[in-house]
């Protein structure tokens, strides 16, 4: 497949780089401010090299990358709430000339799914966005393998950052601003973590799973999530949870078409209690019981990686 | 999980006793002597029975088989025996409350959860690192009737609220998962 890859942040950089590994040729690579176009397949390391030195990844303009050529649009964007732009007009671009899209993005399907959707049936493309929840963890796919009638129920950590700052408050008895610090340094939390830690970045996972399951009968935005943070966990709670055998944790849930995001107490050893910035998804199946997930949630070749795999299912255009 | 017979679970018992020496010594024997395995007893003194008597809740661990002797032997010993494992107290349920709980009365949140449902708080810990004055954090377990934990829960978040309290809840209604 052709790719245009949109976006030079840490997921739009791997997936150029990596695309080769999967078969597939970059023919348009843009940041917010230039673009490499070559519908032979740009120059990978060229691009990476003037965006070092230059600030730049080509000399086109990133409008080029957008239209074209490609097979798949790769949106690798910052997410953005309300409108969701820029990111939904490059879904709206690629649809609406019959591209295949594949979203690292949130924001299309967390705060506009009916859009996408509705683009989607009027184009010969398909959108497939695994990405969006839970990085390199095939969560989305398991759900559409499993069919979304047969899953009564979602958990799941679905933040790194803010699992991190939990598990590492009740291993050492530490208080949130403390740990936060630390995890700034280490480079676990972003330097300003506000969606990491209100909860906000797990809620939109929690929206686009919820889309998915609703099959198209319900749409669910940010809005419409019930979302409480970790800021204000205080280090007692997690030592009165640990003499009890149990721990807090930053749980994103969809039950019967209810999302919601909180800590919550949970058992200590419980597949929903892990450590470090490791996620999980536990899906509750109507035949099958329980059915976890746990892997890397974030990360450029992680995510990556996921994004790949949607490529792979892509069915070839005409 | 499976049904079997021999598995050991746990009960909560509901006793009346009349306020005399003795009494509570009384109705513990007969849960030791049947294979029960006490692990709290739960002794609300001041707090009397419609028909004056002291209510007292025991915790216990036994197979089914063996609960049903104790619930006979009880009665058999004389021992009101309001109410009995599944038939009320099914489900424990912890909470975690975090905030100024001090400075907002804690005993009055715990009463006032006590007296808006029909569950029990049956252990509490109370964690105030800084000092009364500053955060705290209690955990509450409560025991609740059977698929009364959300409307619990509702009365929790309801009482925490007016106060300005955070509640840590459980996940999935018995906190199991």
């Amino acid at each position: 497949m052709r790719l245009a890859v949109i976006g030079a942040g840490a997921v739009g950089s791997s997936v150029v780089e990596l695309a080769a590994d999967y078969g597939h040729t970059v023919t348009a690579y843009a940041d917010s401010q230039s673009a490499a176009v070559d519908p032979d397949g740009i120059d990978v390391e060229g691009a990476f090299e003037r965006k070092q030195t230059d600030g730049i990844v080509g000399d086109d303009d990133p409008a080029a990358a957008v239209e074209g050529p490609y097979d798949v649009l790769v949106e690798a964007t910052p997410t953005t709430l309300g409108d969701a732009q820029p990111g939904f007009g490059h879904v709206e671009a690629a649809l609406t000339n019959d591209r295949h899209v594949v979203l690292a993005n949130k924001g299309p399907v967390a705060e506009r799914y009916a859009d996408v959707r509705a683009l989607e049936r009027d184009s010969a493309g398909s959108v497939l966005f695994e990405a969006t929840v839970g990085g390199a963890m095939p969560v989305l796919s398991t759900i559409d393998d499993f069919d979304p009638e047969h899953i009564t129920a979602v958990r799941g950590v679905l933040n790194g950052t803010a699992n991190f700052i939990l598990s590492r408050m009740g291993a050492e008895g530490l208080g949130y601003e403390h740990v936060l610090a630390e995890a700034q340094d280490l480079g676990v939390a972003e330097a300003d973590p506000t969606f990491d830690v209100d909860g906000t970045d797990a809620a939109l996972k929690g929206v686009i799973v919820a889309n998915v399951l609703s099959a198209d009968d319900t749409e669910y935005t940010l809005e419409d999530a019930d979302v409480e943070g970790i800021q204000d966990i205080e280090g007692s709670a997690l030592e009165l949870a640990a003499e009890d055998g149990r721990t807090v944790r930053l749980i994103a849930e969809v039950i019967e078409g209810e999302v919601r995001v909180g800590p919550r107490l949970v058992p200590e050893h419980a597949p929903l209690a892990p450590t470090g910035t490791r996620n999980i998804v536990q899906l509750e199946t109507e035949h099958a019981g329980r059915l976890n997930i746990s892997g890397r949630g974030a990360g450029g070749p992680e995510t990556a990686s996921a994004v790949l795999a949607d490529v792979g299912r892509l069915p070839e255009l005409e | 999980m499976s049904d079997s017979t021999d598995e050991v679970r746990s009960y909560t018992v509901r006793l009346e006793l009349v306020d005399e020496p003795g009494a509570l010594l009384n109705a513990l024997d007969p849960i030791a002597s049947n294979g029960g395995n006490l692990l709290s007893i739960f002794h609300e003194r001041g707090n009397l029975t419609p028909r004056g008597h002291i209510p007292v809740e025991v915790d216990l661990e036994a197979t089914p088989e063996r609960f049903e002797g104790i619930v006979e032997a009880l009665r058999g010993a004389g021992i009101n025996v309001i109410q009995a494992g599944a038939e009320r107290y099914s489900e424990a349920m912890t909470v975690v409350l975090t905030g100024h709980l001090i400075n907002t009365d804690l005993s009055d949140t715990v009463s006032r959860i006590q007296e808006a449902t029909n569950a029990t708080v049956t252990d509490l810990s109370l964690s105030a690192p800084e000092g009364t004055e500053d955060a705290s954090s209690a955990r509450i377990r409560l025991a609740t009737e059977q698929d009364a934990a959300e409307g619990v829960l509702d009365t929790v978040r309801e009482v925490a609220g007016e106060k300005d309290l955070r509640v840590i809840e459980p996940l999935g209604p018995g906190g199991d998962l």
